[in-house]
């Protein structure tokens, strides 16, 4: 009940922050949401099933190129957004097929070396992708359904409802699917793949569709971006990029529901704070994530000790 | 005919450099079972050492380098011993997560100590100059770092294959617990064998000053290119990653004058495809 409450009383703060807030704050808080449903679907993959990817960031791409060759050729921002949430889908998918032939550190670098594929793409298929300039003078087409209505995005507020929106709606969905019995399969399959094997669960199939729902979730976020920066540029698809959900999702928690979304707030909080006294603020990140991961020791859910131990 | 024979030549001293990056990463996940992403980090580190010792404060190159190697292998000892060597039992992923936080906290350090400028350091002066190969100018570092990298090559191969020590490594490489029930020091061996691997990492790093640049971030550039040539060539496998070394080298050499284009998606595709079809590597046996 007192979650309910507190989940409620955040949903009405963020409906309302445009009254108050600022241009800037309206900006940070569009990219902690993005954030989040990126870290979110990096967690189906990793906290869930096991698999930890450093590839996200290509399926990140995917979306916002995607969404921004919509927009430049065919301004209607639900078109762009759907575009680059399918285009991402489709692409994860395909590489899943690929990717989820292996575990633990051959799916880390095989996720990698696509991610990176990805990114070489953009850097360099300079007719398509626009090389390291990247794409530029993305429009934030206005939301409209022909015939039926037509939202002027021009204004930050609107756009920001519309992150809002989509991401509640992604968290949502996103709940869902955790609880669901497809969530326990996954869990199962993380814990132990060949008990899961035993009871008749498809382990490849299920470790296929949590891979193809992190990409989806890595699409939408990233179909999300061009429309607030107005142009895409290759660093998106980096792997340091995909280093971002993986940090987010260690600070928040990685066996939580919510860890990845509390993550990528304070993400960006202790970005936003530490820049403040220091220009080093990813000296203090690395602090931050050595101890997390030492402080691990003994802590870790059981399922890795007893992998460990196994090992 | 003979832009081909250059370029292989380009190629080998291309993947000779990487070979020295490579190695250490190679050896540290064979024997410790620890996929080190701060390892292009410790490569950074060596260039800069290298680059204070000499370039700044004028120590004789030899001299610097050597010193910058064992700067670089306390620094790996402080690591293992403090951190790494607690998480042994932990999954992979957190190994990786461990190590990737080094690379925030190397990167942020050394634009702390050198600032966030990239430095140039002067070429040692016996290094200038060019070798006429197939009527065309080869420069004399190149050939310098040909030679530094198969000397290295002997060298790990005497070390594993013919010493004391090496049996011991290449023993608990192969059964941690029985190399333990037979008197073996694990912990102690282990730290040794990481410092070694920091060692080899800063070779590397040391060795490329004199004419790349030294900036912070190079080692999350190198450390890319050192999971390539491991993967292909097998993690943990040192003659696999002497072997994914010249492809890569060769590959990039070729790369840039057949289709510059696509390169780097080549390079990533060969790693995909090896991690696809064999796993294991083009050499992996065990593991």
């Amino acid at each position: 009940m007192k979650t309910k409450l507190a989940i409620l009383l955040l949903i009405i703060f963020l409906a309302v922050l445009p009254a108050f807030a600022g241009k800037y704050l309206l900006y940070v808080t569009i990219h902690i949401l993005l954030l989040s449903i990126f870290s979110l679907g990096f967690n189906l993959l990793f906290g869930y099933t096991g698999l930890l990817s450093f590839g996200q960031a290509g399926f990140y791409a995917v979306g916002a190129y995607g969404c921004a060759k919509i927009l430049l050729v065919y301004p209607s921002l639900l078109a762009g957004i759907l575009g680059g949430v399918t285009l991402a889908g489709v692409a994860s998918l395909l590489l899943g097929v690929l990717c989820i032939r292996h575990t633990r550190i051959y799916f880390s670098m095989l996720t990698l070396s696509f991610g990176m594929m990805i990114f070489s793409l953009a850097w360099k298929w300079r007719d398509v992708t626009g090389g390291d300039d990247g794409l530029v003078g993305i429009p934030r087409a206005p939301l409209e359904v022909p015939g039926i209505f037509k939202i002027n995005m021009a204004a930050m507020e609107s756009y920001y409802y519309v992150v809002l929106g989509l991401s509640l709606l992604a968290i949502y969905l996103f709940q869902r699917i955790v609880r669901s019995p497809l969530g326990l399969t996954l869990q199962g399959i993380r814990d132990s793949e060949t008990r899961a094997a035993c009871v008749g669960v498809s382990v490849r199939k299920y470790r296929l569709l949590s891979f193809t729902i992190a990409g989806l979730y890595a699409g939408l976020a990233g179909a999300l971006l061009p429309p607030l920066e107005s142009t895409v540029t290759p660093p998106v698809a980096h792997w340091s990029h995909s280093a971002e959900p993986v940090l987010a999702t260690l600070l928040g928690g990685i066996y939580t529901f919510a860890g990845p979304i509390v993550g990528s707030a304070l993400f960006y909080l202790l970005k936003d704070i530490i820049v403040r006294f220091t220009e080093y603020w990813l000296i203090c990140l690395g602090v931050i994530v050595v101890v997390l991961v030492m402080g691990f020791r003994g802590g870790v859910v059981s399922i890795f000790l007893k992998e460990g131990s196994r090992r | 005919m003979e832009t081909l024979a250059f370029q292989g030549l380009i190629g080998l001293s291309v993947a000779m450099y990487l070979w020295l990056l490579a190695s250490g990463l190679t050896i540290v996940f064979g024997v410790l079972g620890v996929l080190n992403f701060a390892h292009g980090s410790l490569f950074m580190l060596g260039a800069y050492f290298a680059f204070t010792f000499y370039g700044l404060w004028g120590v004789n190159f030899w001299l610097a380098i050597a010193l910058s190697l064992l700067s670089v292998a306390v620094v790996g000892y402080l690591m293992e011993r403090f951190f790494l060597r607690h998480i042994y039992n932990e999954d992979h992923a957190y190994q990786l997560l461990l190590t990737f936080g080094f690379i925030l906290i190397f990167d942020d350090a050394v634009k702390m100590v050198w600032g966030g400028v990239a430095k140039i350091p002067a070429m040692p002066s016996f290094f200038e100059g060019t070798v006429s190969v197939v009527g065309r100018p080869f420069p004399v570092y190149n050939l310098f770092i040909i030679g530094a990298g198969l000397f290295v090559a002997v060298l790990v191969w005497l070390l594993f294959e013919k010493t004391w020590w090496g049996k011991m490594v290449r023993a608990s490489a192969s059964d941690r617990e029985m190399a333990g029930a037979i008197g073996i020091n694990i912990p102690t061996l282990f730290t040794g064998v990481f410092a070694f691997g920091a060692m080899l990492a800063a070779l590397g790093g040391a060795l490329g000053t004199p004419v790349r640049v030294v900036a912070p971030g190079i080692g999350s550039a190198m450390i890319i290119q050192a999971f390539i040539i491991t993967v292909i060539g097998g993690l943990g496998n040192l003659k696999g990653a002497f072997v994914g070394a010249l492809i890569v080298g060769t590959l990039s050499a070729y790369g840039i004058l057949l289709f510059p284009v696509f390169e780097l998606f080549l390079i990533f595709l060969i790693m995909a495809v090896v991690l696809m079809i064999k796993p294991q590597g083009l050499f992996g046996g065990e593991r």
